[in-house]
């Protein structure tokens, strides 16, 4: 047997090192639960692939090829996806586990463990914006020189949805996270104008606009069809954001 | 220390010296959770001050963290985290961690890293929750109840590491509810009950009461009524006689050998039936049972 040295020599390790330590097991234990990955990167795919192959034989009226409408939605769509649901449910469990509250113990302080957080979710997003545009093109994808545009939304958009995840997930229990996490998940991808533009919603639209989602697909699809950057979509993420973050510091409890 | 207008722990004062095995021991719901928690910085205490290595455990947060580990009572990993992917990630947020191949190895923590959380055993996972609080060579060790659940093999490991601790010169903090646990590990004990400080003293120190002795008898049928009052007077008033349950009794006082005859010749004369009559020393049951009146162990 191995000598073990119990002397004390304590320390905690330097703040950076433990924030990529951090983020690297929060991405890791986000990938290898099924249920996250099916969230993250299986449903975003089908609906792109359902929404261009569909969109051949139904008009939706859609102003662009389809291809060019539906990727830069289902890639806000994934963000949503992870930043909210996925970080919302996950945050909820580790309440639950005392997850948080272990670490609450460690030398890795709180600022320590919401930059982790964000590192996970930056790292998911990578993977998934990788493997959706990825599919566009293949798809025949052609987009505009939008990158800064694409770039800054995803930033405010994660920003956004994760603020009002951790709200979700520090207010309700657990399993009333994972339920509410998931519901609106479903009606944002069904009425959020996140995947389709506000002009398919109709009258409904005008009022589609003002969400996340609905601002988050706006600004992806201002930049990647017509190159540029969406402003106004962008204040409006940056307000969910604020809302978000304030309501979050006021009612979250890390036990 | 309350939690809305219940008072968990009160006018509790203890003290702890460096480099020892101090054991806060007390029936469950006694506060020692709470007690342990609030000098970790999880609780601020609502009244009173808590010092730990010198500092506040809350305004002093981040210089007293890295040198304290914590073992809570229960949880504190992800569900589908491996065990070995949890204790690297503990030991990360360290300087100088412990070599984690010798620290698995000697926890039997080996043949399960690859296993994820949720289906470890209770005692793995207990001593996994051990493995994360020294990890990090703390200078002080705050255990709750390490070693609730385990097998006595894995209880025996636990014990020969936290006396190994403290050789090193680390300070152990322990809770629990077994007197033995108390009795074998510690160099100091403080009981509590219901928030308060009862005793405290070294086991020698509580366990010692000069000619006093424990006499326990056990029985087949239920006392007669007034069993504790005829028992007592028969061994002439200058012992404690207190009925446990309807089965058993223990008299605590200056006893001997023929105390056993007294307790022996009551039975015959009161139609009981001896499962078990034992003569011995004071156990920190004892102090508990003459202290409260009731038993530690539930």
């Amino acid at each position: 047997m191995s000598a073990l040295d119990l002397t004390p020599r304590p320390g905690a390790a330097p703040f950076p090192r433990m924030v990529v330590a951090q983020a690297a097991m929060e991405a890791r234990l986000m990938l290898r639960n099924g249920e996250q990955l099916l969230l993250a990167v299986v449903i975003p795919v089908i609906v792109l692939i359902g929404g261009v192959k569909g969109a051949e034989h139904v008009d939706l009226g859609l102003s662009h090829r389809p291809v060019d409408v539906f990727t830069p939605g289902v890639l806000a769509l994934a963000v949503m996806s992870t930043a909210f649901t996925s970080l919302a449910i996950a945050t909820g469990f580790e309440r639950r586990y005392g997850v948080i509250k272990r670490l609450g113990s460690s030398p890795l302080p709180r600022s320590g463990l919401l930059a982790g957080k964000v590192g996970g979710l930056l790292a998911v997003e990578v993977l998934q914006v990788a493997v959706i545009s990825m599919v566009g093109l293949l798809l025949g994808w052609d987009p505009a020189n939008g990158f800064v545009g694409c770039l800054l939304a995803v930033v405010l958009g994660t920003a956004a949805f994760a603020a009002l995840g951790l709200f979700v997930a520090g207010v309700l229990r657990a399993e009333a996270t994972l339920a509410a996490a998931n519901l609106i998940y479903l009606l944002l991808l069904a009425g959020g104008a996140v995947v389709l533009p506000s002009s398919s919603y109709g009258a409904f639209g005008r009022f589609t606009e003002w969400l996340p989602s609905g601002a988050l697909g706006g600004a992806m699809r201002h930049s990647c069809l017509d190159g540029g950057i969406a402003w106004r979509d962008l204040a409006v993420l940056l307000v969910w954001g604020a809302a978000g973050t304030f309501l979050t510091a006021r009612t979250f409890r890390w036990e | 220390m309350r939690y809305g207008e219940k008072v968990a722990v009160d006018g509790l004062s203890l003290s702890v010296g460096r480099g020892t095995i101090t054991a806060v021991l007390g029936p469950n719901g006694a506060g020692k959770t709470t007690t342990l928690e609030t000098a970790e910085g999880y609780r601020r205490p609502h009244a009173g001050s808590v010092r730990v290595l010198g500092l506040d455990p809350i305004a002093d947060r981040h210089a007293l963290l890295p040198r304290i580990g914590v073992m809570l009572q229960g949880g504190g990993a992800w569900s589908g985290v491996r065990a070995d992917e949890m204790l690297r990630h503990v030991a990360r947020l360290h300087a100088h961690p412990l070599d984690l191949g010798a620290l698995t190895e000697r926890l039997g923590l080996g043949e399960c890293g690859r296993t994820p959380y949720r289906r470890l055993s209770g005692g793995q996972q207990q001593r996994l929750g051990l493995a994360m609080a020294i990890v990090g060579r703390p200078e002080i060790a705050f255990v709750d109840e390490p070693t609730a659940g385990m097998d006595p093999a894995a209880r025996r490991t636990t014990w020969e590491l936290l006396g190994e601790l403290r050789d090193a010169g680390v300070t152990v903090v322990l809770t629990t509810h077994y007197m033995d646990e108390a009795e074998r590990l510690a160099d100091r004990i403080h009981i509590i009950d219901h928030g308060r400080l009862i005793a405290s003293g070294t086991p020698l120190e509580l366990t010692r009461g000069g000619d006093s002795a424990t006499i326990r008898l056990v029985v087949t049928k239920p006392f007669p009524p007034d069993a504790p009052g005829s028992l007592r007077h028969a061994l002439g008033d200058r012992v404690d006689v207190t009925l446990l349950d309807e089965l058993s009794i223990v008299v605590t006082g200056p006893a001997d050998a023929s105390s056993l005859a007294v307790v022996s010749r009551w039975c015959e004369d009161n139609g009981v039936l001896p499962e078990s009559l034992t003569l011995g020393q004071r156990t920190l049951e004892d102090v508990f049972l003459e202290l409260t009146g009731r038993q530690l162990a539930s």
